[in-house]
């Protein structure tokens, strides 16, 4: 099902996003990748506050390459998300409801996910120049220092993605492949 | 003997750094337009043409398929005619820095793998250098991006393992990943040798065109097998579930030793970047 949502993503509209759904997103999101992520929980551990409000707020696993003249952002699609497991616990329990990236998650991430209410979507994974389109306004907003992998304020307009699992714990890649392999019997 | 300047070889790794990132190679096009076309499973035929439509816009555009452009791996084939004026490794890389800095693409090397700080022009290169018969000198820039490189394994098996050993090690390495390397992926496989050389093979595989087979049939008809065993999976696109999880196996084997059986698995993801130019 394809559904179209504009952030912030509360707990309401999460409860009605589910694995599967094609979902289209508009609005302000934020970037950040392995650096970031690590300088993010180090901040907690100091009991420090975060450059960027994560209450009901998304993040982008990416590292976008750098724009060329005329262009808004360069190619940016998102980076395989295990690598931000180990942190994303945390910035979950502070309210942040939705990752995007590629690839599975611990065990751990989507607890929390469910005790959070949290989703995790999945965009197309080597289409940085096609989701690059989708990026309207880009500024960096902490970390300049990282480059690619600072944390950057991204203003989107229907953004396509899919749910990979949902607040409930249900996976795409588990179902989908089931589905295929059933078929193909 | 043949004279080759390094402000030469600068200039033209510059070039295949930009080419490399923005053109993927027409086989591999080719084989991702076929796997949409075989391809049974709806959100997966979805997933190939929007892949499709993302090489498209890049190949126009000159813009990087994908925002991972990549550790730049560098294989020289120099031929033992040619004599090259200047110093070649730094030729090498004053070429990844221009064609990273001056084409926009991303730098993603750091330079100590604990510390990590960001090198800031993607250099050094991973440069791998064969002496070859002749007087020219073939460069070829092959852009490796990290996600499918993260997902690559080795396994020293056992002689008595044998080929059965080596086919569930493959198809192992491809399980293990599921989704990760950004499916449909390319699979390089390097059997034999030593355990750094068989690492090597796997990443060579990965450099030739992916409907060209091996020359030998029992290696041909390997790959072909494993193709089949792989796309039966069920892993497919994204691994959001289908048959084309991946669009060729490439082997490569080389002599080894009476105690050993080394298997080198490298994945690439369906953005399989290398270009080539001859001096």
């Amino acid at each position: 099902m394809e559904k179209k949502i504009t952030t912030p993503l509360t707990a309401d509209m999460t409860k009605d996003l589910h694995c599967g759904d094609t979902v289209l997103i508009s609005g302000v999101i934020y970037t950040g990748r392995d650096a970031a992520h690590k300088r993010l929980v180090e901040l907690l551990q100091q009991g420090k506050e975060l450059p960027v409000d994560l209450k009901d707020a998304i993040i982008y696993y990416v590292g976008p390459a750098p724009a060329q003249p005329g262009q808004v952002i360069g190619s940016a699609g998102p980076t395989t998300s295990y690598r931000m497991d180990a942190y994303a616990p945390a910035l979950l329990d502070l309210g942040l409801k939705g990752m995007i990236g590629k690839g599975k998650r611990s065990p751990e991430v989507v607890d929390s996910m469910k005790k959070n209410h949290a989703v995790y979507f999945g965009a197309i994974g080597g289409c940085g120049a096609l989701l690059a389109k989708c990026i309207k306004k880009a500024e960096v907003v902490a970390y300049e220092d990282l480059g690619a992998e600072a944390v950057r304020r991204l203003e989107v307009e229907n953004l396509p993605v899919t749910v990979i699992i949902d607040s409930q714990g249900n996976n795409l890649y588990e179902q989908g492949r089931k589905e295929f392999l059933a078929m193909e019997k | 003997m043949k004279e080759i300047k390094a402000e030469q070889i600068t200039q033209v790794i510059r070039d295949l750094c930009i080419e490399a990132n923005c053109h993927l190679p027409k086989d591999v096009q080719n084989a991702i337009t076929g796997g949409r076309s075989g391809e049974p499973f709806p959100i997966a035929q979805s997933i190939l043409e929007k892949i499709e439509e993302n090489f498209a816009i890049a190949d126009q555009d000159n813009v990087p398929i994908c925002q991972d452009t990549g550790l730049a791996c560098v294989f020289l084939e120099i031929g033992q005619e040619v004599h090259i004026e200047g110093d070649l490794k730094d030729a090498v890389n004053e070429g990844i820095r221009r064609g990273y800095v001056e084409g926009f693409l991303r730098k993603s090397c750091v330079k100590d793998p604990i510390d990590r700080v960001n090198t800031g022009d993607n250099t050094p290169a991973v440069l791998y250098c064969d002496i070859v018969p002749g007087d020219a000198l073939k460069i070829t820039v092959a852009p490796k991006g990290f996600g499918s490189e993260n997902m690559s394994q080795i396994k020293m098996l056992k002689p008595s393992d044998g080929l059965q050993g080596v086919k569930d090690f493959i198809v192992k390495v491809v399980e293990d990943a599921g989704p990760n390397p950004c499916p449909p992926i390319v699979v390089g496989v390097g059997i034999g040798g030593t355990f750094d050389k068989a690492a090597y093979l796997a990443k060579k595989a990965l450099m030739r065109p992916v409907d060209e087979r091996n020359a030998n049939p029992f290696y041909e008809e390997l790959e072909k097998e494993m193709l089949e065993k792989i796309n039966a999976l069920g892993i497919g696109p994204q691994g959001f579930g289908g048959k084309t999880t991946a669009l060729s196996v490439n082997i490569e084997t080389l002599p080894t030793h009476i105690a050993g059986l080394p298997c080198a698995v490298n994945i690439n993801c369906h953005v399989t970047r290398h270009k080539s130019a001859v001096l």
